[in-house]
Parts: structure tokens; C-alpha cells; sequence
């Protein structure tokens, strides 16, 4: 059976979502428009995450995806938690303790981010204080470690990473007199996230990249043409440096033991991530938070289950690398995505569909034969793409509807495939994840115009 | 100089053979300042100029060449057969829903069968035969309709199942179709060549051909062609003809009394190919797949393909003055969707490899039919033009007819449907016809089915009612421009879209038409009937008379306030005109006739009254609303609104007078009701209509008074065997044919036109006659319903066909009115038809190859009468007989 047209739609934006950056005085005075985001499930329920927030107390927006494994637990406290250490870890002395004084004086707080949200996206009540105890904890050592120095973007960025990480597994180990959240903490633990996050502020671009989601530049060159710029390493058995990096941190007797089958450890997929203390605990540790854990947790092989060869914990770290990039007036948009994406598509393919789909470019070249050899299927062949593109271009008004809608119905000719496009979106859930993976994608759209502008400043 | 050209002509090579000529030809200006001799001085005058060298220029210069006439002048701006013409697909195909097409296309086919023979010059002619496909059911209907009228005039064909499809044809995909049209002796041709040899034979017998001359405007005095400027100087002549193609519009608009030729042209795409592997073999016949828009056909061992899309690309809108089609832009993306069908119909073409995609634009005209025919404002100025893509199909048949109307002043076939006056000004604006040829270019494919309506350029010319009417549920047709109301919607009765309801059977509107009969039957109904053509004649002494006397057939030498039916005929006693006359007093006559006279009527008195200043002409359609008031309350409501008695001893029928309705004075009202249903005509001056309607509609709602629209007035004139002009009646037809000599005063007094004509077929005798056919075992509801042209078999023999057709909801019986022949059993020669041989036979008629018995009357059902007025004259065909 196949899904009509109209019914292909509204599975395809059932997660979009748009922002536009607040003009202010008739002008964006941001280096951001505004971004498309939306996600598609492969999984039920699907595994990844996004988030989009503004910072209130200093400059800059952040985005981020997150693409989680065993679970969506740890995607979830992500996504939720890591925009606040990343914004907490960027504000300055005086800010932080205006906050911590609001607090310990019961007053309001300050607002530090605002959020852009899909009514989907949602965020756990029940964990709200366990977390905002947590993040008060890391701000009050930040008070007292007060350097005195201008915050740097990057370090922030790690730190926030980092300390993120580290707070869940302290979670996990204390556990939760509550016994929802004591489950709900080590759900988190023990299941794990990827995670990309942009820090866009002005001309500066920063990527915190932990794991194998992607971030990568659309720039326009000259002739109009589109070409991508990467602004991430995967963190996978793909990546030399990574490869070198883990074997580094371990005794040349594990060597071999340590990557198989473009896994870590034979499991892991990516060589970065939150979570998977499975990963990153002592085997003792391990042993003892499942057996003083709840009878769920006991029952779970998964998480019974220690990764063979487990000589010289952790294996694994949340530390993201990031990559600073000043924009230029030909940096049109950026594009964070998890893996479903990247496994289908080439960054190369992304930048133009984004590209054509943002300026818009519907009008084409007309064909001529010319002194070719094309045979009449060729040329039909030619005549409906050139119809899809511009159909679906109409269709969609997100560019990451726009994107997904390739990612799952190109055909072999990289164009829409209504017919493929059908079969993929119905798939039962059991097959859907064989197929395909979540995708989750952010399309952030620059402002040249005031790129240019910085950019003439300096 | 002839002989010299007819050898370039003769040989296909001859511009590669001949530089020297070309040369000269190319530069005619710098050749006369050099000593070299111009090969070819234009005369300077002749009898004959033609405007154009493609398939339509060549062909009338061939056929009037052949007639005998001598002094023929061809003039092309570029070279011969270098426009459409040269780019013209080449199929000459005889499956034409429209008679007179079809023998245009029949007679094309005989004529470039045997050119080759005749001229020398190869023509590439191959009977391949052609196969229109059906993807549904209505579309096989519309062929078995064709397949009927071929069937009928001689023409081979079948109808045949999708399997002998691929017989015939191996390379098409039948899983979608539902059967076909075989027309196996339909050809292929080069159409630049049929040009040639044309050319090669007209200038064989005479006609002087001259390429690269421009005309520049042609002269018109006093209502008549003089000559035409060229650019290489003035040439005389007594008649011209525009053969222009898509620049007629142009040149008719070039000189100071402009012609109108409403066409416009838009582009059109065929696609050429490489040969098959194994080369398709050059006798496969031509696919026409009208519900996939394409047509196929083999060429040079691969494909020929084009079509009609949705969405036509009109241009030149403003005109260009190119010398020659230049090759136009190829549109693929345009062409896509076409494309996208041809492969569905022949997948295996898919490898072929694409060798051209042809961009040549046709011209097409506001109702689809080609333009011919003399211009109602400029005696000796024919047209020959706007072929709608199918040129080289009519170009045989359209030549001959066209030759035939110079030469003998009337071409031998009724081509009023193809008739230059058929148009007049208001379908000459530009925005007009390039709104109106993007809806005509689809419908060369879309399915043609009864009672369409064109939904482009609409809401022209329009009563002060419409807005009236309309709000009530009005729902409308155009006839020349004018709005007229089909009938009225009832509050809360949702008819079908406009798509939907295109059928062959029982349309949606059955039931609200029968509610309009009925109350025209028991009530009264008004309808609103403006748009009928109407002139005043006048004159300071008895020239109106007497003129009036000569141009119609009837004595309108009656008493004033009488109206009289008469006939206009011409010399054979045919009717130009059907029309109704008043003679408002005695040197005035207010003439009534069918919408679509307006300019042939107009032309033809205007041709045939004397040039005297006291004698006026003039077209006062414009200054009137007419409403039809029908039923047998008609009367009760006039005379209440006018207080004048209004019953038959004060107001017989057939009478005419000025009175007051309402506040309004003036109001012409005549008791005639084109329908043979008692009732009156109100003619009100256009700024009382909206006073006079709302008078009639309040005092008449005590007597249940209605809205109509003409298909109720159709319906009741068909059952009374009332015959109309342009539907029933034509230029050769009589009204000794059509039950009328009773309309015909032969001792009238003095001669008129078509006297000696009729005098002689009373006498001897007619050769058709108009007879009425009861459908007997037709089923209104499930069977197909009958429209117009179906064939009809008088003891199983084939005697002529129908002219319009329509359900009587008294009768509970569809009638058809139709002509009947007799035809020699033997000889298939034409005898005289006599009123027993009409009651003499049993009849039946062939509806889309289905037959239905049906009785033949020749005269109406007295039964239907329930009022009889003036004993003398009473408004009806024949019926004085009882």
C-alpha cells in the first residue's frame, strides 16, 4: 500500500519547526535569521534529541543535536541540562553570583536561556530539581574558583561537556531516595548520547562535537555554486586521529582488543558520548550500582552484561573537540545532524539541495540537446527530476523537511521518489530502523548582511 | 521566366543547384540596380494575388489555376513552403468530428495521392493508415460518432479492439485502452513538398510565383480590393487572398480598412528521433493518443512525436514581422509531460536517441475551425487561414473550396461553420485570442462532447440583465460574444462541475430544463433573447420595399404591424438568412435574425441594396433587449401591465406594434415566440429593460411566471419541427426542402432572389428533404443521447443525416430534425424525394454506431398546438396542410 502525497507530508512535518530571530527596529541586528529544525523517527520511540536556546545574560544562540543509543534516557538529560552548564560556564563572576544570590535569598532568578522548542520537545519535570541541584553545584565551584579571567568560548564549551558528564554519573552512583528518579538516573548512566552543539555569537562559530553527529557549513561561491564546509570530526573507528587517540590513552595489550569491527570494544559505535558508564565505571562499581540498583535495572542483561576485554577503565569520555570558524558573508547556513542524515547523504549533496532550497533557486537552466547523444528515457528521466525538485521545493517550508525528504526518497538519480519516499515512511516499526536510523536536523541560516558588516568593522 | 522557374520548382535541389538565382532573390532591391536582368518583374496588375507560399497559398493558386483562370500572382515573403508549413508533421488524417473537415480531409487525401503522378515532385505520400486510441469509454464513444459519419461518406474504418492495435501497430502499450479508430487509408506526407508540387503544377498552368516579396497592406476603394503594395512595388488585382498563416491577423490588419482575421498562433512541439535499431518500417500507421494529448508517427525509421498540452504557449501576441519562422526555442521542461506520455504508449522507445525537438508555431482560431471566406467589409478580400495544426490535412479540400468561391461566387460544400463572417470585430482583440487559443490549442485533444461551451473570453457583449439574471441562477452559453442563458438553477440544486458533466447520455440538467417546458407549457416563462441580430431598414420612398421585395422570398408588401418569416436566399433559392420581418410603417421593416448574422447578413444586404442615400441600413441590435415572453399566460400578463387587451381578436399573431409596458413607452412587442408556443417578443430600449423585466416578473407571479433558457426554447421549437438557420438551415438548402414554400410567394409580383431556383424545384421536384424522427426504442436514460450529424438509414440504406436533435418533454421522445435523400440503389445518384417515399420507409438512426428505430414525420403533432391564431399565416413549417 502506499502513502498518498498529502499523508508523506504530514509524517514529514510532523516535527518541524522554525524560528526567526526577532527583528528589532525593523532590522536583525543577529548574525542569525533563524533556523528550520525537525527530526524523523526511525526508532519508536525515537532516540534523538534537539535543542535550540538563546543565551540571556550573554551574547550568542545555541544549538544542538543529540543522537542517543540504548535509549533516549541520557539524549533526554542532554539536551535538557547542557545548554545550561554550557551557559553557566560562560557567564561572568558577577552574573554568577547574582544568581546564586537569587537563590540562596529565594528571589526570582534571572532568566539565563530561552528556549525554542517543538510542543514535542519536552523536558522532565520530576528530574527539574535534582538537576537544578546539580547545575547549582557546578556554578557555586565556579564562584569559588573565580579566576578573573574573560571566558573563553572553548574552554567553556569543554568544561560544560565535561562536567555534564561527570555529574551524571555521580547521579547515577549517589542514586535517588525517589525511586523514579533513582531508576530515571541510572537509565541515564547506563544508556548514552552523542552530542553537537553550535555556539554562534556574531562572526564566531563555535562546534563542541562529542561523538558522530555532524556539523557542516554551506558557503556559496562566487559562480553560485554550493560547496560544504566540515566543522566536525566523527568520533568513530573512521577517524584515524580518534583511532590513535584511544590507543593512546591505553596499554599497548589491548590494543588489538580495543577497536573490532569498527566498534569500541566491539560495541560502541562512536569513540566519544555521555553516558555508557557500562564505559567508563570499574567493573566493581559497575557490579555494585546494578546490584544495589532496582529490580529492573537487575533484569537488564544489557546492563548486567560488562564489555569483554574491560582491563583499564574508561574507554570512553565526553570531552568534546571543537572547532572555532569565523563566518564570512559566503557562509550562508550551517547544518547539525545526527548520522541517519550523513549515512544517506553527502555533505556535498546537503549544501546544494540547503543552498538552492534557502535562495530559492527554482528557475533553471533550460535543457538543450545540443549535439549530445540522450535517448528519450534519459531525457524523461532528466525532465522529472527537474519537476520533483521544484515540486517538493514548493511543498516544504522547513529546509530540514526539505532535507529529509531527499535523505528518505532520493532515488539512485539523487532525486525525490514519491514512490520511495512512500515506502520508506511505511515501514512497520519493527523494519523502519533496518532501513533507516532517527534523523535529527538543524538548518541555521546566517546573516550576510551583517557578517559583512563585522566583518568591514575589523 | 515561367519555364525557367518551374524547372527550380520541379527539382527538389534546386536552391543547392541554382545559386545564382538565389542570390538575386535574396537582394531583389540590389539586384535591379545592377545590369543583370531581374528574372521575375512583378506584373503590374493581375486578376488573382495571393498572400502566402505555404500548403494554403499554393493549394488555391492550384485549384484556381485548374479552374481555369490565368491571371494568378503568388507572393512569398520568404520561400515556398518555408513557415508552419515546412515544419507541419506531415499526417493527413480524415478522422474529424466536423463534416465539412472531413471532406476537406477526404478530398486533401485524393488530391496529394496521385500529385506525384500529376507533377513529378516526390511528395513522400504513404498510406500508412491512423489510429486513434481510447483510454475510456467516452472517448471510444466520440470515435464511433467519427467512425459513423466516415462510414457514411465512404471512408474506410473500424472500429477495433486493443489487440488488433498492437497488430497493426506492435510497438504500443494496450493495457490502458478500451478500443481504437482504424482509418487505414489516411497518409503520411512532406508537406513542404505537397507545397512544392502544388506550386510546380499551379505554375505549370500559369501562376506566376514570386518568393522574398513582402505585401506590405492591400488597397481597398469603396469597399472593394484594388491591389496590394509590396515592397517591390504595386500590383493590381480584383481579389486578394490572405494565405498568410499566423501573420494573417497581421497583413488583414495592415492596410487602412482593416480586415479582421481572428487567429493566434502558439507554439508547438514535436519531438524528431534517431532511427529504431531495426528502423521502424516507414507503412506503420500514425498513433493519435488524444487522452494521452500526442500523436506518433514513423520518420525516417525512428519517431515523429508531438501534441496538444494543457498548457499552450500563445505568442506573437503583438505581433512580429519575421521573414520566415525562425526555429524557436526548445522547451523540454515544456514538453516533459508529453514526453512522459508517449513513453507510457510506446515504451520501447525509450532508448531511442533524441535528434530534435521542433518548436514551430500554428495558428489557431476562437471556436477551433479554419478560417475561409470572403471579408464582410472588403468584396474580392478571401482568407484562407488559422488551420489549427491540421493544415495539411484540409489544405487539399480548403484550397478547392476557396477556389470555387472566387471562381463561381460560392464554394460547392456549406462552409458556413469555416465562414470568415462567422467572427466579427469583437473576436478580434488580441487579448481575446491569446486568452481564448490557450483554451482552444488542449481542446484539439480534450473530448468534444455535446452543448460545450468555451470558458475563455467570455462576458463580452452582455444584456442589462445578466447581473439580474445570473444572481438567479443563471447559467450561461456564448453565442457571438453574447452571454445567453442556458437555463436557471433552482435555489438549493447543485448541478455538476463543469468537468463532470461533460456526457454523452443524459445530462445533469434534464429535470430543470423539463420544469422551464412545463411552465412554458401551462404558465409562462420569460426569456431573455437580446442577443439576436437585429437591423432597421428604412427609406424616404418605396425603396425599402422594394429592395426588401427582391432580397426575400416571402411578400412583405403586408399591411403595417404585421411580421412576416421569411427566407433571404441566394440565386439557388438557398438560405443566407432565416429571418422575421415587421413592417413597422410603410417605408420601415425591423428584421430579426439569428445571432450569428450579424456580420454575413450585414455583408450580404449591404453587397445587394442599392447605393442610395435614402435607403438606410442599420444595426440596431445593440439598442434593444428582447424578452421572450412564452406560455399561454402571456397574454394575461401584457395586458394587465399595458392595460390593452392582448387576446387574439386584438392582437393576432404575427403582429407587431409599439406600446407601453409599465411606466415604459415605445416597447416594440410582437406576438411571435420563435417556439410556436403563443406568446409575445417585448424589443425594449435598452434603459427600460431592468423596469419592463421587474414589471413583468412581479405581475406575473400571480400566473406563475419563470425564468427559461434556450434549451428549453430548443426544446420546444425541435418538437414543433421548427428549423433553424445555421443549425438546420444553410446556403443549400431551400424551402421547398424544408416544408416552407408556404414562406415562399413565387407570384408575389415581382422577382426575387432564388425565384427561378425554387420555381424550377417546384416543378420538378426536391432532392432532400427536412423530415422530423420520433426516436422510438431509445432510452433517455441509459442509452446515448443524439446531438447533431448522426447518420440516418431509411430501410438499412444511408439517406442523408440529422441537424439538431432534442428531447421532447411532451412527447417523452427525443426527436431529431434531419434532411433525407434519395439515393439511386444502383447508381448512388441523387433522385427526387418524394412525400411517399418518406412515409414509405422505416428508419432508424445511428447514434455512435448504435441504431435506434425512429418514425419520420413531415409534418409537427397537431396534438401539440393547443392554440391556433391567424388562419392565413400561422407560425409554423407546413402546417397550413391540415
Amino acid at each position: 500500500f502506499y502513502l498518498t502525497p498529502p499523508q508523506v507530508n504530514s509524517i514529514l512535518k510532523a516535527n518541524e519547526y522554525s524560528f526567526k530571530v526577532p527583528e528589532f527596529d525593523g532590522k536583525n541586528v543577529s548574525s542569525i535569521l533563524g533556523f528550520d529544525s525537525n527530526q524523523l523517527p526511525a526508532n519508536a520511540p525515537i532516540e534523538d534529541r534537539r535543542s535550540a536556546a538563546t543565551c540571556l545574560q550573554t551574547r550568542g544562540m545555541l544549538l544542538g543535536v543529540f543522537d542517543g543509543h540504548a535509549g533516549c534516557a541520557c539524549a533526554q538529560a542532554v539536551s535538557e541540562r547542557l545548554f545550561y552548564y554550557i551557559a553557566v560556564s560562560l557567564l561572568p563572576h558577577e552574573t554568577l553570583l547574582e544568581i546564586e544570590n537569587a537563590v540562596e535569598s529565594g528571589r526570582a532568578l534571572l532568566p539565563i536561556l530561552q528556549w525554542h522548542k517543538h510542543p514535542n520537545d519536552y523536558f522532565s519535570k520530576e528530574a527539574s530539581k535534582l538537576y537544578f541541584n546539580s547545575l547549582r553545584t557546578y556554578w557555586q565551584e565556579l564562584i569559588d574558583l573565580n579566576s578573573g579571567e574573560t571566558t573563553d568560548v572553548r574552554e567553556a564549551l569543554i568544561n560544560a561537556f565535561k562536567r555534564l558528564d561527570n555529574d551524571i554519573s555521580l547521579e547515577a552512583q549517589v542514586g535517588d531516595p525517589n525511586s523514579f528518579l533513582n531508576y530515571l538516573v541510572l537509565r541515564v548512566a547506563f544508556s548514552g548520547a552523542t552530542a553537537c552543539v553550535a555556539h554562534v555569537d556574531g562572526v564566531d562559530l563555535h562546534i563542541a562535537n562529542t561523538g558522530d553527529s555532524r556539523a557542516m557549513l554551506g558557503v556559496q561561491e562566487e559562480d553560485g555554486s554550493w560547496s560544504a564546509v566540515s566543522l566536525s570530526y566523527d568520533h568513530n573507528a573512521q577517524n584515524e586521529n580518534e583511532v590513535e587517540r584511544v590507543k593512546m590513552e591505553h596499554p599497548k595489550s589491548e590494543e588489538k582488543s580495543l577497536v573490532k569491527q569498527d566498534r569500541l570494544l566491539g560495541l560502541l559505535m562512536p569513540f566519544r558520548a555521555f553516558g555508557d558508564v557500562k564505559f567508563k565505571w570499574s567493573i566493581e562499581l559497575q557490579k555494585r550500582v546494578v546490584e544495589s540498583g532496582p529490580d529492573q535495572l537487575n533484569d537488564n542483561e544489557y546492563t548486567k552484561f560488562i564489555p569483554p576485554n574491560y582491563h583499564t577503565p574508561p574507554y570512553l569520555t565526553a570531552e568534546p573537540e571543537v572547532i572555532h570558524h569565523k563566518l564570512r558573508p559566503q557562509d550562508k547556513f550551517l547544518v547539525l545532524a545526527t548520522d541517519g542524515l550523513w549515512e544517506t547523504m553527502h555533505r556535498q549533496d546537503v549544501a546544494r539541495i540547503v543552498g538552492e532550497y534557502l535562495t530559492g533557486v527554482h528557475h533553471q537552466q533550460p535543457i538543450a540537446v545540443g549535439g549530445y547523444k540522450v535517448t528519450l528515457g534519459q531525457m524523461h528521466g532528466l525532465l522529472t527530476e527537474r519537476r520533483a525538485r521544484i515540486s517538493s521545493v514548493f511543498e516544504d517550508q522547513n529546509a530540514a523537511t526539505h532535507l529529509i525528504r531527499h535523505a528518505v526518497g532520493n532515488n539512485e538519480f539523487g532525486t525525490v521518489d514519491h514512490e520511495r519516499l512512500s515506502k520508506m515512511l511505511s515501514l512497520p516499526e519493527e523494519l523502519a530502523r533496518m532501513y533507516r536510523d532517527d534523523i535529527t536536523i538543524i538548518v541555521v541560516q546566517f546573516n550576510s548582511h551583517v557578517i559583512g558588516a563585522y566583518q568591514n568593522e575589523e | 521566366a515561367a519555364g525557367m522557374f518551374l524547372r527550380l520548382l520541379s527539382d527538389i535541389q534546386w536552391r543547392a543547384a541554382h545559386p545564382r538565382w538565389r542570390r538575386m532573390a535574396g537582394s531583389p532591391r540590389s539586384s535591379s540596380t545592377t545590369a543583370e536582368p531581374r528574372p521575375l518583374a512583378l506584373p503590374a496588375q493581375a486578376q488573382v494575388v495571393i498572400c502566402g507560399g505555404g500548403i494554403m497559398g499554393t493549394s488555391v493558386a492550384y485549384h484556381l489555376s485548374k479552374m481555369g483562370l490565368k491571371d494568378i500572382v503568388l507572393l512569398e515573403q520568404g520561400r515556398l513552403a518555408a513557415g508552419t508549413t515546412r515544419f507541419c508533421a506531415g499526417i493527413v488524417s480524415t478522422a474529424r468530428p466536423v463534416s465539412i473537415e472531413l471532406k476537406m480531409a477526404h478530398y486533401s487525401n485524393k488530391l496529394y495521392q496521385q500529385l506525384e503522378q500529376e507533377t513529378g515532385v516526390q511528395t513522400g505520400y504513404t498510406k500508412t493508415g491512423s489510429i486513434s486510441l481510447a483510454q475510456t469509454q467516452d472517448r471510444l464513444i466520440s470515435l464511433k460518432r467519427i467512425a459513423s459519419s466516415l462510414n457514411v461518406m465512404g471512408i474506410p474504418c473500424e472500429i477495433i479492439s486493443p489487440k488488433k492495435v498492437l497488430q497493426l501497430h506492435p510497438l504500443i502499450n494496450i493495457h490502458d485502452l478500451v478500443g481504437a479508430l482504424y482509418v487505414p487509408e489516411d497518409a503520411l506526407v512532406s508537406s513542404a513538398n505537397v507545397s512544392l508540387a502544388l506550386a510546380t503544377a499551379a505554375s505549370r498552368n500559369g501562376v506566376q510565383i514570386h518568393e522574398r516579396t513582402s505585401v506590405s497592406h492591400v488597397t481597398i476603394q469603396k469597399g472593394r480590393v484594388t491591389g496590394v503594395e509590396t515592397d517591390r512595388g504595386r500590383v493590381q488585382c480584383e481579389y486578394f487572398v490572405n494565405c498568410a498563416g499566423q501573420w494573417a491577423y497581421e497583413l488583414g490588419h495592415s492596410g487602412e480598412e482593416p480586415v479582421h482575421i481572428p487567429l493566434h498562433a502558439c507554439e508547438h512541439f514535436y519531438l524528431l528521433t534517431h532511427p529504431l535499431q531495426e528502423p521502424l518500417s516507414s507503412s506503420l500507421p500514425t498513433i493519435v493518443d488524444p487522452d494521452g494529448r500526442i500523436y506518433i508517427r514513423n520518420w525516417q525509421g525512428g519517431i515523429l512525436s508531438g501534441g496538444f498540452e494543457k498548457n499552450p504557449k500563445p505568442l506573437f501576441t503583438e505581433g512580429r514581422n519575421q521573414l520566415e519562422i525562425q526555429n524557436l526555442q526548445e522547451d523540454w521542461d515544456h514538453f516533459g509531460p508529453l514526453l512522459g506520455a508517449l513513453l507510457r504508449r510506446m515504451p520501447a522507445v525509450e532508448a531511442l536517441q533524441i535528434m530534435q525537438l521542433v518548436n514551430c508555431p500554428e495558428s489557431f482560431t476562437p471556436d477551433m475551425r479554419c478560417i475561409m471566406g470572403e471579408s464582410p467589409t472588403a468584396r474580392g478580400y478571401f482568407v484562407l487561414a488559422g488551420m489549427n495544426s491540421a493544415g495539411i490535412s484540409y489544405g487539399g479540400g480548403a484550397g478547392k473550396y476557396l477556389a470555387e468561391w472566387i471562381v463561381n461566387g460560392y464554394p460547392s460544400e456549406n462552409v458556413w461553420p469555416l465562414d470568415l463572417k462567422r467572427f466579427g470585430t469583437l473576436q478580434s482583440s488580441r487579448t481575446f485570442l491569446r486568452h481564448r487559443v490557450m483554451e482552444v490549442m488542449p481542446l484539439m485533444y480534450d473530448l468534444k462532447v455535446p452543448r460545450w461551451d468555451f470558458q475563455t473570453g467570455r462576458q463580452l457583449r452582455t444584456s442589462p440583465l445578466y447581473d439580474r439574471l445570473d444572481a438567479q441562477g443563471a447559467r450561461w452559453m456564448e453565442k457571438h460574444g453574447f452571454e445567453r442563458v442556458k437555463y436557471f438553477v433552482p435555489p438549493g440544486n447543485d448541478l455538476l462541475d463543469l468537468d463532470h458533466s461533460k456526457t454523452f447520455y443524459k445530462p445533469d440538467w434534464f429535470d430543470i430544463v423539463g420544469s422551464e417546458v412545463k411552465c412554458c407549457k401551462e404558465a409562462v416563462c420569460v426569456i431573455d433573447m437580446s442577443s439576436f441580430t437585429k437591423f432597421e431598414i428604412s427609406s424616404t420612398g418605396d425603396q425599402a420595399l422594394e429592395s426588401l421585395q427582391y432580397l426575400f422570398s416571402n411578400d412583405l408588401d403586408v399591411p403595417v404591424g404585421h411580421v412576416v418569416h421569411t427566407g433571404m436566399l441566394n440565386e439557388k433559392g438557398g438560405y443566407e438568412n432565416d429571418c422575421s420581418i415587421a413592417r413597422l410603417s410603410k417605408r420601415s421593416f425591423f428584421m430579426i435574425s439569428p445571432t450569428d448574422q450579424q456580420v454575413h447578413c450585414w455583408a450580404w444586404l449591404k453587397n445587394r441594396l442599392p447605393d442610395d442615400s435614402n435607403l438606410v441600413l442599420e444595426d440596431v441590435t445593440w439598442k434593444y433587449t428582447a424578452l421572450n415572453l412564452i406560455g399561454p399566460r402571456a397574454v394575461d400578463v401584457l395586458s394587465e401591465l399595458s392595460y390593452a387587451p392582448m387576446t387574439a381578436e386584438h392582437f393576432p399573431s404575427l403582429f407587431c406594434k409599439e406600446m407601453s409596458v409599465g411606466y415604459a413607452n415605445g416597447i416594440r412587442v410582437m406576438s411571435i415566440t420563435h417556439t410556436g408556443e403563443p406568446g409575445f417578443v417585448l424589443y425594449i430600449p435598452i434603459e427600460y429593460a431592468l423596469h419592463v423585466y421587474n414589471e413583468v416578473m412581479n405581475m406575473g407571479q400571480k400566473y406563475g411566471i419563470r425564468n427559461a433558457g434556450y434549451y428549453a426554447l430548443r426544446s420546444l421549437r425541435i418538437e414543433k419541427f421548427f428549423a433553424f438557420w445555421g443549425q438546420d438551415l444553410d446556403a443549400f438548402t431551400t424551402p421547398m426542402e424544408c416544408g416552407r414554400e408556404f414562406q415562399v410567394k413565387l407570384d408575389k409580383g415581382m422577382e426575387f432572389l432564388g425565384q427561378e431556383a425554387l420555381l424550377e424545384q417546384k416543378q420538378n421536384g426536391v432532392y432532400k428533404r427536412f423530415t422530423m424522427f420520433i426516436l422510438e426504442d431509445h432510452d433517455t436514460d441509459m442509452d446515448l443521447w443524439p446531438w447533431w450529424g448522426e447518420p440516418i438509414f431509411r430501410n438499412g440504406r444511408y439517406v442523408g443525416k440529422t441537424t439538431s436533435s432534442a428531447y421532447s418533454y411532451t412527447l417523452e421522445r427525443h426527436v431529431c430534425l434531419g434532411f433525407v435523400h434519395h439515393f439511386d440503389e444502383k447508381t448512388g445518384e441523387e433522385l427526387v424525394v418524394t412525400t411517399d417515399f418518406i412515409n414509405q420507409g422505416e428508419y432508424e438512426i445511428d447514434i455512435a454506431g448504435q441504431r435506434f428505430q425512429a418514425k419520420a414525420k413531415l409534418y409537427p403533432f397537431s396534438s401539440l398546438f393547443t392554440q391556433r391564431r391567424r388562419k392565413d399565416e400561422v407560425e409554423l413549417s407546413g402546417y397550413q396542410r391540415e
